[in-house]
């Protein structure tokens, strides 16, 4: 296949983003990636739980965490996490622009699940005096919760970058790929979200 | 129980082994070498695996050397091709199941002594004895919680007799190591509390070991286990029970010795009965056969190591203190007159080479 | 375009070639160079470490340094010499065996590469900086997070971006074995090199995430504050432990396995038969990497796990012999009935059976737990693993490289030289680490600095000091052998072993491009079903067209970089705020990079198939 096949958008079979071979190693290859990122969070998850209860003075999972603003974070995640299906739909169907806004509307909803993160641990600092620092609880617990908004903060960059790039000349074999294991990166952000919110607040709230 | 483990020590094959293996190292030191129960126990499970591993290895060799020999490409056979046998399913299943059974004979004996040697059951008996075992940079700290006793490096145990360890580390991972007697048990920092336990069967004074990396000197962090006949042991205790730390020592320059102790060493080391502290305890001093577990017990040895124990074992935390020469030699003659007891290691030893 | 810059000849430009390339033979050669500079070094300091205990009480380095040693030692053989020689056999040969042009992500096998290198040179910077890395390769805690200087942060950020190169190679290597075998080469017909590969590459995608995160939680504590493993404040120093076995198990497997399916191969040519039960050894294979990552706690006997868990570990330890005994018994039967010709490469895996079936059962004595109650942090563990991991490992790696240096280099390495770096060596091995057991049974923990007068270590000690001096002596003529092939040999054949596999079906070296027409594949040992049918070469699945290939890049070199600088940045922050600066600009460069490679495409070019006909067969 030619570059001019590659690249020109009327050419596109139903599934653009594993029709060349490139294509099809990143998705088998991101697959893998994303079992590899699955231990680095199991790791994390195993230490928060030997840590959970190595806490200094009141700042007790339970003592701490508030569930409404978890609430509403864990519903912004799964929201965008159905809107970038919606993209990657249009995706198939060879609708660029109704990709681009359904990817425009995870971005925001992205933004602000990150935005109520940093207003969760901005109020733990200096509400609480809850630190990375103030004992084993609190690093296992920033850092597990941290490890996940990195990731957020690289998928929307990412999503964004890629939004930007291809503004002007949509779709092709060439990018579909790449959108498409971007949206399997921010459904694995969601997934990993799920669990934080069961085993970290759902679980530290009960427990 | 030396249930049927030990039974098996008759067999031809297993005690040509043990002979063999009995010819390694020294007496005190020497895992091939057992003078206690663990170590005993753990010397036949190890000849029971060498012995299904040489039977192992026997086969592989004979077939490996035959195949070698017989199978070598010689002169003249440049072309000649092989036939290209795929494999073969029976062989296929007999070195699978082969190997399996004889795992298991190894299994079922390491799972029975790995439960052994945690059966911490007889514990509660009444009479039991308890020491509490704490590793530092680069010391041992025993302590005797029910006999209120507290020593450092010189670890005495009554022989024919279970003495359990509860053991932890004040600093960073320690392993606490006696080959002839026993195997080894970490001791951990902060709530990982380990336990073991020592059964010696012969008197004697056996070479412990620190086996976990734990800084510079590590290989330095030597002690001993100075076991001892039962009424000896009582002996002990109580004799190290009577200590006065305020007694007044005879000669003058440990008089001066003890001043200049209690001026700049009290802080980190005590004389008595005694929590593990920053250094070690020093109660029995004049009755040890080691200056920090490594040097020749003797007066000039001491007052080196006062003067400059960096020199001797680098990187322990022996420092912050100032005393002059001269004051290290009178802390050396109060230190060295601190024997109040009878049973000491040369006691030991002199009785057990009878 | 690669190749058209090479032909100009340039010291210059050849440098400029290397750096950018994304070609996955070339890519090989960087591995072996690093790899191999970096098993002189961690030769150097075992030399080190076996004078130091010639003889008791010795002197000859201080205890401090000793400890930065068999530090060094370890973490360099591992991971900088032993993995890096590994990966350049898994570039060298894999995309041959299976019949592709390329690697999946020729861009990422660079930028796997530039990691591990930069990340190695990043943890050897710390021997001018005021001391290497002291508190073992293990680097357990609390010793770890309390060793004073900069030693251990070097350990955490070199060995956190090497580990993070090998995390890319290995899924670069399971994407090609994936998706780019030529039609035909289905998965039961793959060669065992490149089987073991691919389990290898799983294995490492599971296991490195664990370093990582271990990696991560010490680089927090020592430099920013955390308390994971500080017991003062609730942390536990035994998550280190679980989390560097978890990922330490797997990697021993990791190591041994590409180098099983070296010998396999060797072995099945060199006997010129087919492996005896291939299904077998696939099996055993898949088997041994599952299990691999159910027996981390073996290493933890003595953590005081209690005698639930010892047993089931050691239980499972067990059960690992099975198909490491199953693979032994088909090498000897492959062998059977064949004709073996004594070549250097066979030499070497001759020489493995023994050795590793030592190594292998002394494993199993390990397992059983009670008795590593004895055997635990003594000789008898330094002699074990050095018989799996030299008696193995380098004896594969000698093995696979004369064997593949024809396809790596154009030269058959000189069989006489190869046979007298051998005899040395291999003596030299069994004195150095046999009587290392003995020394552990009686009473010499390792990583001891020193040992007494009258403890009967003397004798032992000095053998194994002779030993590693033997085997330096092999090595040496080793490396006279690559100059002396490179100045005297003549140019090989595409095929001097009368080889079975695909790679042996194009020339010494392959062109760029590997196949002018991908081959295809008829069964098990392709090329060798095309000669008995009296073929010279193996049947093409496809005509003469076009080849697309990538194009080289620079920004895998800049990523890495910016990461080796960002490290520094991250060690020295703790001595001054400014430092952070550093991270800044490395962490910029290594972004910005990531965002130029996401950007800007990067299409690749294709040779037309005019020109191939043209250049005959690429030469």
């Amino acid at each position: 296949m030619s570059h001019d096949d590659v690249l020109n958008p009327k050419q596109m079979p139903h599934d653009p983003e594993k029709a060349t071979l490139e294509g099809k190693n990143k998705f088998i290859g991101f697959w893998m990636f994303l079992g590899g990122e699955t231990v680095l969070f199991a790791s994390l998850f195993g230490t928060y739980l030997a840590l959970v209860r190595s806490t200094s003075g009141e700042n007790t999972p339970e003592h701490l965490f508030g569930l409404e603003l978890v609430f509403i974070m864990t519903m912004l995640l799964l929201t965008s996490s159905l809107t970038s299906v919606y993209a990657m739909y249009h995706m198939k169907n060879h609708d660029f622009k109704k990709m681009q806004l359904w990817l425009g509307i995870t971005v925001l909803l992205g933004l602000g699940f990150l935005g109520c993160e940093i207003y969760e641990f901005y109020h733990y600092i200096h509400e609480y005096g809850f630190t990375f620092r103030s004992s084993a609880f609190g690093s296992a617990f920033y850092t597990l919760v941290g490890f996940h908004g990195g990731h957020v903060v690289f998928g929307l960059s990412w999503i964004v970058a890629l939004m930007i790039r291809n503004q002007k000349r949509g779709l092709n074999l060439y990018n579909a790929p790449k959108f498409y294991i971007a949206s399997l990166y921010w459904h694995f952000i969601d997934v990993v979200w799920v669990f934080i919110f069961t085993v970290v607040y759902l679980m530290g709230k009960v427990g | 129980m030396k249930g049927w483990i030990g039974k098996l020590r008759p067999v031809f094959i297993f005690s040509v082994l043990t002979l063999f293996l009995a010819g390694c190292g020294e007496e005190n030191l020497s895992a091939l070498k057992p003078k206690g129960y663990g170590a005993e126990l753990l010397l036949d499970l190890m000849v029971i695996s060498i012995a299904i591993m040489l039977f192992v290895f026997v086969i592989v060799m004979a077939i490996y050397t035959f195949v070698l020999i017989r199978y070598r490409r010689k002169k003249g056979d440049e072309d000649y091709i092989p036939k290209q046998t795929e494999g073969n399913k029976s062989l296929e299943i007999i070195w699978t199941v082969i190997p399996i059974l004889l795992l298991l004979i190894l299994a079922v004996p390491t799972v029975q002594a790995t439960f052994d040697l945690a059966d911490e059951a007889p514990r509660s008996e009444e009479g039991s004895i308890t020491i509490e075992v704490t590793g530092n940079q680069y010391w041992w700290h025993f302590n005797y919680p029910d006999q209120e006793v507290s020593t450092s490096q010189d670890l005495y145990i009554p022989t024919g007799e279970r003495v359990y360890l509860d053991m932890t580390s004040s600093d960073v991972i320690h392993s606490f190591w006696v080959p002839s007697i026993a195997g080894k048990m970490d001791t951990n920092p902060g709530g990982n509390e380990n336990t073991m336990y020592l059964e010696a069967y012969e008197e004697g004074v056996y070479w412990g070991h620190c086996a976990e990396l734990c800084g510079e000197s590590h290989s330095l962090m030597d002690f001993r286990v100075i076991a001892v006949s039962s009424e000896d042991y009582d002996q002990w205790i109580s004799d190290m029970q009577n200590i006065d730390a305020e007694a007044t020592p005879e000669t003058q320059s440990a008089q001066d010795g003890k001043a200049a102790f209690e001026n700049s060493c009290m802080g980190c080391h005590a004389i008595g009965n005694s929590p593990a502290g920053v250094g070690p305890n020093l109660s029995n001093f004049g009755n040890r056969t080691k200056i920090a577990g490594i040097l020749d017990y003797n007066k000039e040895n001491l007052v080196d190591w006062i003067m400059n124990p960096d020199e001797f074992k680098p990187g322990n935390k022996m420092q912050g203190y100032n005393v002059s020469e001269e004051e290290a030699q009178q802390i050396a003659d109060y230190l060295m007159q601190l024997d109040h007891s009878e049973v000491t290691p040369e006691s030991v030893s002199s009785s057990s080479e009878e | 375009m690669s190749n058209a810059i090479a032909q100009q000849r340039g010291l210059g430009a050849m440098i400029w070639d290397y750096i950018t390339t994304v070609d996955h033979k070339k890519i090989a050669h960087l591995y072996l160079v690093s790899g191999g500079f970096f098993f002189l070094i961690g030769g150097l300091e075992a030399m080190i470490i076996r004078i130091q205990l010639m003889k008791p009480d010795n002197e000859f380095i201080s205890a401090g340094l000793y400890n930065e040693m068999i530090t060094m030692h370890g973490t360099t053989m591992i991971f900088l010499a032993a993995m890096p020689l590994i990966f350049a056999l898994m570039n060298a040969v894999v995309p041959l065996q299976i019949g592709a042009r390329d690697v999946a992500f020729p861009f990422l096998n660079s930028l796997g590469f530039w990691l591990f290198l930069f990340g190695g040179l990043l943890l050897n910077v710390s021997w001018f900086t005021g001391g290497a890395p002291d508190a073992g390769w293990t680097n357990y805690a609390p010793l770890s997070t309390t060793s004073a200087g900069h030693g251990v942060d070097y350990y955490v950020m070199g060995l956190q971006i090497s580990g993070a190169g090998t995390l890319i190679g290995g899924i670069n290597f399971l994407v090609t074995i994936i998706n780019m075998r030529a039609p035909g080469m289905t998965y039961m017909r793959m060669p065992l090199f490149t089987w073991t590969t691919f389990i290898t590459s799983v294995l490492i995608l599971f296991a490195f995430p664990a370093l990582t995160v271990g990696l991560f939680l010490m680089m927090f504590d020592r430099m920013f504050g955390s308390a994971f493993f500080d017991v003062t404040a609730g942390g536990n120093e035994i998550i280190w432990e679980h989390l560097f076995w978890i990922f330490g198990h797997p990697e021993v497997y990791i190591l041994i396995l590409p180098l099983f399916g070296a010998f396999s191969d060797i072995i099945s040519t060199f006997s010129k038969k087919r492996l005896f039960g291939y299904s077998a050894m696939v099996f055993a294979t898949v088997l041994i990497g599952f299990l691999g990552f159910m027996v981390w706690a073996h290493h933890m006997f003595t953590v005081g796990l209690g005698p639930i868990a010892n047993s089931i570990f050691a239980v499972s330890t067990m059960a690992i012999a099975v198909p490491t005994g199953i693979k032994i018994f088909n090498w000897l039967f492959t062998m059977w009935g064949g004709s073996i010709k004594m070549s250097a490469a066979m030499l070497w895996s001759i020489a493995f059976i023994p050795s590793f079936t030592i190594g292998g059962m002394t494993g199993v004595m390990l397992a059983s737990a009670a008795a590593d109650y004895q055997y635990h942090d003594t000789y008898f563990v330094v002699g074990h693993f050095h018989y799996v991991i030299v008696g193995g490992v380098v004896f594969g790696i000698f093995a696979a490289l004369h064997y593949w240096w024809p396809k790596m280099f154009g030269k058959v390495l000189n069989e006489k030289l190869g046979h007298l770096a051998f005899w040395p060596f291999f003596i030299g091995f069994h004195l150095t680490f046999f009587i290392q057991h003995f020394l552990g049974l009686m009473g010499m923990p390792r990583r001891y600095w020193t040992y007494f007068e009258g403890q009967s270590l003397a004798t032992g000690n000095m053998i194994s000091t002779v030993g590693a001096f033997l085997m330096a002596i092999g090595t040496l003529i080793f490396l006279y052998n690559i100059v002396y092939t490179a100045i005297k040999e003549p140019q090989a054949s595409a095929d001097p072993w009368d080889g079975r596999t695909l790679e042996w079906s194009i020339p010494s070296t392959p062109p760029f491009y590997n196949f002018k027409q991908t081959p295809l594949v008829r069964g098990l040992d392709p090329l060798w079903i095309e000669k008995m049918e009296g073929r010279k070469g193996v049947t093409p699945a496809e005509p003469l067209g076009d080849i697309h290939m990538p194009n080289a890049s620079v920004l895998p070199f800049l990523m890495s970089l910016g990461l080796f600088i960002a490290g520094f940045g991250f060690i020295y922050q703790v001595d001054h705020n400014a430092w952070f600066i550093a991270v800044a600009v490395g962490m910029g460069l290594t972004l910005g990079s990531m965002l130029t490679r996401s950007l800007k495409d990067d299409l690749g070019y294709h040779i037309h198939k005019e020109d191939l006909v043209e250049k005959g067969d690429g030469k």
